[in-house]
């Protein structure tokens, strides 16, 4: 278990990380999610003692990471593929960290198996894909065997099957009752492995959530309606107590009452409609309305344009808690 | 302290799984030994010519060691690459997530890269010596003579002790490319000419290496220095203690 108490880093007069607390619970994949720059990776290094916070505590098991002895046994870490020294073989890099943690040798050939990396054990890591540096910085957080996993953006720059095969890793190594936490920025991503999350922007805790409950709250589906005869099927629609969203292109968008109903409603008026189709917003598009308010490096595309895909009306309401309410504003 | 056992094993098969320790140390013990032998053997030659005064002064010794000025640039690239090699490569965040109390980490990695240097050291200077002396001839010394022994055991000290205060710097600054950039210049160019001027000689002689010279050498007439040569290498171990003081002052707070 790993707690984060009002953890806070402050460069300058930029705030990285304001104010997080969390806990990170064991027997699940917990994703840490967020946009670029959102204090992800600031927050993962507070975790191992490398960065200094600014305020608050993070607590391993209930002790500070300095005070774990032989740390590797307790906490193992991918924070970056390339902390490495690209001249050592990965059987000396996975040796020397095996042996500041009085780990046997054995398990660095065991690790290397585990990884698929056993042929390659004697090469220079110089020399390494991206993906088999991923797996030779897996491999090194998973020799001491320790009880809590840290990945940071496991995925990145990984092929198809490189992604399948750490998306089984960190279910199974929860599945063991581990502790798993893993960052990203991609909801698509976090949809399929992850259990709990925990999201943040611009360092703020924006929510602490199961998957399940995230998807309820977030995926928003609705109904899209497109008729040559807009106004009668407006009134239509009013007359049997639906209260309809135009968009900007004309069609309309309905919520909360299926296609079913409202294809038989315009039948009944005898109303050409040119489109009837229910639709589903994305995990991905409630993830960025969740965080547009928070996301640091916009692109700068068309003005009409909302970082969220932008479908919020204004008699939407708003999922869950207060957040997001914003965009909402922003975005109609 | 099993966890420093631990650390030190560690950091030891760090030191030999790189290609650079092997280069940097074998460029010192060859640089060193071959300059050594040809100003010896040119020495030599020149003998016969030199004033009365010059004869006098003539230290063959400290001539068997003229390489160390350039071995020196080795044993400091040596130094450098041990430390500033976590930085460049990131290696540091895998280190210290590894070793978490940062003083044992700094501290067995400097004892480890140090005995190595100093058993490169001590071959160092007492091969220079020995291949030094056979190239003076007749105007040899030996280990028997009075300081000689003292001189040669300084020697393989003085390249340890340069080795340490490069760690040190470079464990402040980082960066490989700027800890070189210093401190190359400096061993090679600024510390002689401080040290040789007259009007910056009182400052000069303080200085790590000009200090530490004084241990090298056997006869020192018409030397000012107000220390000998235990006195010099003192001057050396202190500017040592500072740049490890200051290593750890800085790695101990600073983030990874």
């Amino acid at each position: 278990m790993i707690e984060l108490q009002g953890l806070t880093k402050r460069y300058g007069d930029k705030l990285a990380v304001d104010g997080l607390t969390c806990t990170v619970r064991p027997g699940i994949v917990t994703g840490f999610l967020g946009p670029n720059g959102a204090g992800k990776s600031t927050t993962m290094r507070m975790m191992l003692d490398l960065d200094n916070p600014t305020a608050g505590t993070v607590l391993i098991d209930g002790k500070h990471y300095r005070q774990l002895r032989d740390p590797l046994r307790a906490v193992g870490a991918l924070l970056d593929a390339k902390a490495m020294h690209g001249g050592r073989s990965a059987y000396n890099h996975l040796l020397c960290l095996a042996q500041s943690n009085g780990i046997p040798g054995s398990r660095v050939r065991e690790v290397l198996d585990t990884v698929g990396l056993t042929s390659v054990a004697k090469k220079r890591s110089k020399g390494f894909s991206l993906g088999m540096g991923q797996r030779l910085g897996i491999a090194g957080a998973l020799l001491g065997d320790p009880r809590i996993l840290m990945f940071d953006e496991p995925v990145n720059g990984l092929d198809p099957e490189g992604i399948h095969w750490i998306r089984n890793l960190m279910k199974n190594l929860a599945a063991q009752g581990r502790t798993v936490f893993v960052s990203s920025h991609l909801m698509s991503e976090m949809a399929l492995t992850a259990d709990h999350l925990v999201v943040i922007g611009q360092g703020r805790l924006l929510a602490d959530t199961s998957m399940a409950e995230f998807i309820a709250q977030n995926s928003r589906s609705y109904v899209r309606l497109r008729s040559p005869d807009h106004e009668r099927l407006l009134d239509a629609l009013a007359a049997a107590g639906v209260a309809p969203v135009t968009t900007a292109d004309g069609t309309l968008e309905v919520d909360g009452t299926d296609a079913a109903r409202l294809g038989e409603l315009a039948a009944r008026h005898g109303i050409v409609l040119h489109e009837l189709s229910p639709q589903q917003a994305s995990l991905e598009e409630a993830f960025m309305g969740l965080t547009a308010e928070s996301v640091e490096y916009h692109a700068h595309s068309s003005p009409g344009e909302a970082p969220a895909a932008g479908q919020g009306g204004p008699g939407d309401p708003p999922p869950g808690a207060g957040w997001g309410a914003g965009r909402r504003e922003k975005g109609s | 302290m099993a966890v420093a056992t631990q650390v030190l094993q560690s950091e030891w098969t760090k030191i030999k799984s790189v290609r650079s320790t092997v280069w940097t140390l074998g460029l010192a013990v060859v640089v060193t030994v071959a300059l050594g032998a040809l100003i010896s053997a040119l020495s030599k030659n020149d003998f016969d010519k030199l004033s009365t005064e010059d004869r006098i002064n003539f230290d063959p010794t400290f001539t068997s060691f003229a390489g160390m000025g350039l071995g020196q640039l080795a044993m400091i690239v040596f130094g450098v690459l041990v430390v500033s090699n976590e930085y460049s490569t990131g290696m540091i965040r895998t280190s210290l997530a590894a070793v978490p109390q940062r003083g044992t980490f700094l501290f067995s990695k400097i004892a480890v890269a140090t005995l190595l240097a100093l058993a490169i050291g001590m071959i160092t200077s007492f091969v220079a010596f020995f291949v030094g002396q056979s190239m003076l001839g007749e105007h040899k010394a030996s280990l028997g003579d009075p300081g000689v022994l003292r001189a040669v055991i300084g020697g393989g000290l003085y390249m340890t002790l340069i080795t340490v205060f490069s760690m040190g710097v470079a464990t402040m600054l980082r960066s490989p490319m700027l800890s070189l950039g210093i401190l190359m210049p400096f061993f090679f160019l600024v510390s002689s000419i401080l040290g040789n001027v007259s009007a910056t000689k009182k400052v000069g002689q303080y200085l790590p290496d000009q200090a530490g010279h004084k241990v090298m050498q056997v006869v020192t007439v018409g030397d000012d220095a107000p220390y000998g040569p235990w006195g010099g290498f003192t001057i050396m171990v202190l500017w040592v203690v500072a740049a490890l003081i200051g290593a750890y002052a800085l790695l101990r707070k600073r983030d990874a």
